[in-house]
């Protein structure tokens, strides 16, 4: 068997093994690591999209809400019919929550689809303004359904996520990630971010790689945002603003773009330093503001942009191979 | 000399002398900062008053208060750090019924009693028996205005200007909707805005061209002043009404002339000559530099006294016992008037109209639920 | 009819508060290249500028308004200058990303630094140029909406004028044509840049103080919603180009003010959004913008 999915099989069972002792574990610890998991998977599916690829989207969280409502209108409009007034049985339960989100994986794919395909002409900034744009419309559009909640959003969402749903789709994210990182497609991926007129000239079809990009990476997005709604149970259409999208983004670029274990570092950074600066809940966003500003003046390459080659070349004492 | 020392300490109180912590989850920055800042300096007053007095069974109490940001998903966490890390009793937020839906079904689970100062929508209490709130909902209130408006100003034809980003506004007009309709009024026009806007002559236009006798704005002060003084400005000279959105100094001083003659329905008023208001009014003035109190820091301030009171009356800090207290609150005596639980765990309470006159707020008349 | 130049007026004055703040957006970016996410907080520090210097001059009077709107962008300008100096000089050269999120710290800095030293409550801005309503026919014209229009309209002709006109305006237009060209025939880019940078905040400050003039409600968040809006016009514009800034501008304000007034009005910000997607399919340069064809 394949390393990468040996690694994702006992990723999986390790989260299984913490799940099952979840209740001997402080409730507000649960929480803040299965915030951290959702965010790891946002990041890393981005990194996709902005890292690898280069395609500077900036709507992540539009396709997290699509996710997140499709999910929750499943299990709290249908789930009930299907499993009946007892409830169902822990089973049922799981198989309808594992339905729903990749109901809402899937239903955020196809926006991605959406999004991706007229896209394809714009350079950089304005495909950032275009991401950014259907992020508020998909906002707006929620805000104004009122069968989804309108502006009170919907709750009453069950409390389907544990520690490893999460988690076990966290180690999927980044096993599909580096899986197609690795293939031909995260050739074409990297060859398109790094010139795109070349890539072409050598008859890479650089649409079908963005738009391959975009529609993974809004999976994902959309599987954490239903993990996120049935955590918080409670889901708002402001909640899936661009700010939500500029914190993703800033996981993905302080983490080093199309670095796949820096993101997932700076995701868990970024989601505890919040926590840990409650004690100043005054100055927190002011610290983080900051902190933003001295980590681009002093590491601009990314805060865990580590020359993993370079570190163990090194440590082998050879001189550093220098890069072509 | 050691042994009358020792005598002393072995005579120490029985009862562990550690602090009641309550805990409080606001928008202390962000988006709603205004009210989760005004809130928490209405909670935080009556607490440190309680601790003057010498607290509640013989302890002080402690506010551990944190900030959700204006955002959603925060609160959920708050409150679990609250309940777990910082073992809180009780817990109150939020001003936004929408972070109030959030914390609620935590709470619920793990049977820590909830009062929520201000937060309007229905739902909010229907999440279980372990949450409360100290204010009115949203089909009295929208009820109030809509009689006031039929019987009192006599108007038969009016607008609806909705802020359709909040729920509060939404569910406001609804139900003004259904009872002025109810009572054989006429909503010849609804427009709608967001909040943040700034720029409502679009809408008031199109309100001017409708000629209505009256207009009903649901929503918060921030807007609610800009309106009046666009709608002025382009001629409309009908009074403008609204809820207890409205009511902060902010809103005379942004409108002007503009509110002259225009009401609203609130839970409180500083102008209210009793003794009770009187007197937080001025402590709140000396603690916080001459800031007037609004309404959210009136609620902020009965809903830390509805808590600590509950907790007086049930002996104890266990949480059904507090829970059980809670619902059998009655005629508590706050700033913002009588409170009464009803069944549903919301306060039964009457709700004031007011009327800016001369630059000043004016209380006009009480109506009861 | 009258509702109809109603809105218009209102559209022309809106789209004229955009156009100052998008064409800081877009002068930035025609010369490094880069979002300055922390220009929709310049136009807030603008508007409380303003409104300290409004509280110690006399109200409504024409040259207190003046000297409040001189103070408001003499101090935005030297804002300006310090962000670029202290941080964003030192990123120049390097990915544009990491001065994008240096950007958004910097945004994030202002705006809550201001929710702490301002508090959050909206503050009422005061009355500082004389104010009156006047009716034309069926039209109600406010003297606010009008000064927008015309001072916006002065300080854009000013803007051509110093950019076609004045030996600083051609250096910005050789440092935005070919930075590296400029360089070699002795245009000293750090003093261009500067410029750049002092000039867009004066314009953003400006901005800020007539928004707040219209709509009197001022807090340390009201720069977020209308420096996004102007962002969307400066791109629809086509970013980079100047006119391009204020017609995507007059653009923007027009269609958000008649999707406002119509039965659409909730969904009024998709609706702009919609409108730029739009344009960008056809134009993916934006209306004004040049597509310059990438040679290899």
């Amino acid at each position: 068997m394949p390393k990468p999915l040996i690694a994702l099989i006992a990723a999986v069972v390790a989260a299984f093994g913490v799940s099952y002792f979840s209740d001997r574990i402080d409730p507000y610890y649960l929480d803040v690591m299965t915030g951290v998991g959702i965010n790891i998977i946002l990041a890393v599916s981005l990194n996709l999209v902005n890292g690898y690829t280069g395609q500077f989207s900036l709507g992540h969280a539009g396709f997290m809400s699509v996710g997140a409502y499709l999910s929750a209108s499943i299990t709290v409009l249908a789930g009930p019919r299907i499993l009946g007034d007892s409830g169902g049985t822990a089973l049922q339960q799981g198989l309808l929550f594992l339905c729903a989100l990749i109901a809402g994986g899937l239903g955020a794919a196809l926006a991605g689809l959406a999004v991706g395909i007229p896209s394809l002409r714009l350079k950089g900034d304005y495909l950032a303004l275009v991401t950014l744009g259907f992020g508020e419309i998909i906002r707006v559009i929620f805000q104004n359904v009122d069968a989804l909640g309108g502006a009170l959003g919907l709750n009453g969402i069950p409390n389907y996520t544990t520690f490893f749903w999460v988690y076990a789709f966290a180690a999927l994210t980044v096993y599909v990630v580096a899986c197609l990182v690795r293939s031909t497609y995260g050739r074409g991926f990297i060859a398109t971010h790094d010139d795109e007129i070349a890539s072409e000239a050598v008859g890479l079809n650089t649409t079908r790689y963005k738009i391959v990009a975009f529609v993974v990476g809004a999976f994902f997005a959309g599987v954490a945002g239903g993990l996120y709604g049935h955590f918080k149970m409670t889901i708002t259409p402001t909640g899936f603003d661009f700010t939500k999208s500029i914190e993703i983004v800033v996981m993905v670029i302080l983490g080093g773009m199309g670095n796949t274990p820096g993101v997932i570092l700076a995701a868990i950074l970024l989601t505890l330093l919040p926590e840990v600066l409650r004690s100043v809940d005054e100055y927190r966003m002011v610290i983080y503001s900051l902190l933003l500003i001295v980590l681009m003046l002093v590491r601009p390459k990314g805060l865990f942009n580590f020359d993993y080659a370079g570190i163990f070349t090194r440590l082998r004492g050879r001189p550093r191979a220098t890069p072509s | 000399m050691a042994a009358v020392a020792a005598l002393a300490a072995l005579s120490a109180p029985a009862f562990s002398q550690e602090t009641i912590k309550i805990g409080e989850y606001a928008s202390l920055t962000g988006k709603e900062a205004a009210f989760g800042q005004s809130s928490h300096k209405g909670t935080l007053l009556f607490i440190e008053g309680a601790n003057a007095a010498g607290g509640v069974l013989g302890r002080q109490v402690e506010l551990v208060s944190d900030d959700n940001q204006s955002k959603q998903g925060e609160s959920a966490t708050i409150v679990k750090k609250l309940i777990f890390r910082d073992k809180v009793v009780g817990i109150l937020g939020e001003v936004a019924s929408m972070r109030s839906l959030e914390a609620a079904p935590i709470c619920q689970v793990y049977k820590v009693p909830m009062i929520s100062p201000s937060s309007t929508n229905p739902r909010v209490t229907q999440i279980g028996s372990y949450i409360f709130r100290v204010c009115f909902i949203d089909p009295f209130q929208g009820t109030v205005m809509a009689k006031f408006a039929k019987e009192t100003l006599k108007m038969h034809r009016v607008a609806l200007v909705t802020s359709v980003s909040s729920a509060y506004s939404v569910g406001l007009s609804k139900y003004f909707r259904e009872r002025f309709t109810n009572d054989g009024g006429e909503v010849a026009i609804e427009q709608k805005y967001t909040e943040g806007d700034k720029d409502f002559n679009a809408q008031l236009t199109a309100i001017k061209a409708a000629g209505v006798e009256g207009i009903y704005v649901s929503g918060y002060y921030t807007e609610a002043a800009l309106i009046c003084k666009q709608a002025r400005e382009l001629g409309i000279t009908v009074p403008l009404f609204g809820g207890d959105g409205w009511e902060a100094p902010e809103l005379i001083e942004i409108g002007g002339d503009a509110v002259e003659g225009c009401y609203y329905s609130t839970h409180f008023s500083p102008q209210m000559d009793t003794p009770g208001v009187r007197a937080f009014v001025a402590r709140f003035r000396a603690r916080y530099g001459g800031e007037t109190p609004d309404a959210m820091a009136a609620l902020g301030y009965d809903s830390a006294g509805v808590m600590l009171d509950a907790i007086r009356r049930a002996g104890s800090t266990h949480g059904p016992a507090i829970r059980d207290a809670l619902a059998a609150t009655k005629d508590y005596d706050g700033v913002t008037g009588m409170t009464t639980m009803d069944k549903d765990r919301n306060a039964s309470k009457a709700a004031v109209v007011i009327v800016v006159k001369d630059g000043k707020f004016k209380f006009v008349q009480s109506v009861a639920p | 009819m009258t509702e109809f130049l109603q809105q218009l007026l209102n559209g022309l004055s809106l789209g004229a508060i955009y156009a100052l703040i998008a064409l800081g957006y877009t002068m930035v970016y025609g010369i490094l290249r880069f979002i300055n996410f922390a220009h929709s907080d310049v136009f807030m520090v603008g508007a409380f500028i303003g409104y300290f210097a409004g509280e110690h001059l006399p109200q409504g009077t024409v040259w207190g308004g003046l000297c409040a709107l001189a103070a408001a962008m003499l101090g935005c300008a030297v804002l300006g200058i310090l962000i670029e100096r202290l941080v964003y000089r030192p990123l120049r050269g390097g990915p544009t990303l990491n001065v994008l999120i240096t950007a958004i710290g910097v945004s994030l800095f202002l705006e809550y630094t201001g929710q702490l030293v301002f508090g959050a409550t909206p503050r009422s801005f005061p009355q500082i140029f004389p104010a009156k309503t006047i009716a034309v026919g069926g039209l109600i014209v406010s003297t606010s909406q009008v000064l927008v229009i015309v001072v916006a309209g002065a300080l854009m002709v000013a803007l051509q004028f110093a950019v076609y006109r004045t030996k600083i305006g051609m250096a910005m237009r050789a440092v935005s044509l070919n930075p590296r060209a400029a360089q070699l025939v002795g245009v000293n880019i750090d003093v261009v840049i500067s410029f750049t940078f002092a000039l867009g905040s004066a314009l953003a400050a400006a901005g800020g103080v007539l928004y707040a003039l219209n709509y009197p409600s001022i807090d340390p968040l009201m720069g977020v919603a209308p420096g996004l809006k102007a962002f969307v016009a400066a791109v629809l514009g086509g970013i980079g180009n100047i006119p391009g800034a204020a017609l995507g501008a007059l653009i923007l304000g027009m269609t958000e003010t008649f999707v406002d007034g119509s039965r659409w009005s909730t969904y009024k910000d998709a609706i702009a959004f919609a409108v730029l997607i739009g344009i960008l399919l056809f134009r993916p340069a934006g209306l004004l913008g040049r597509y310059t064809p990438e040679k290899v």
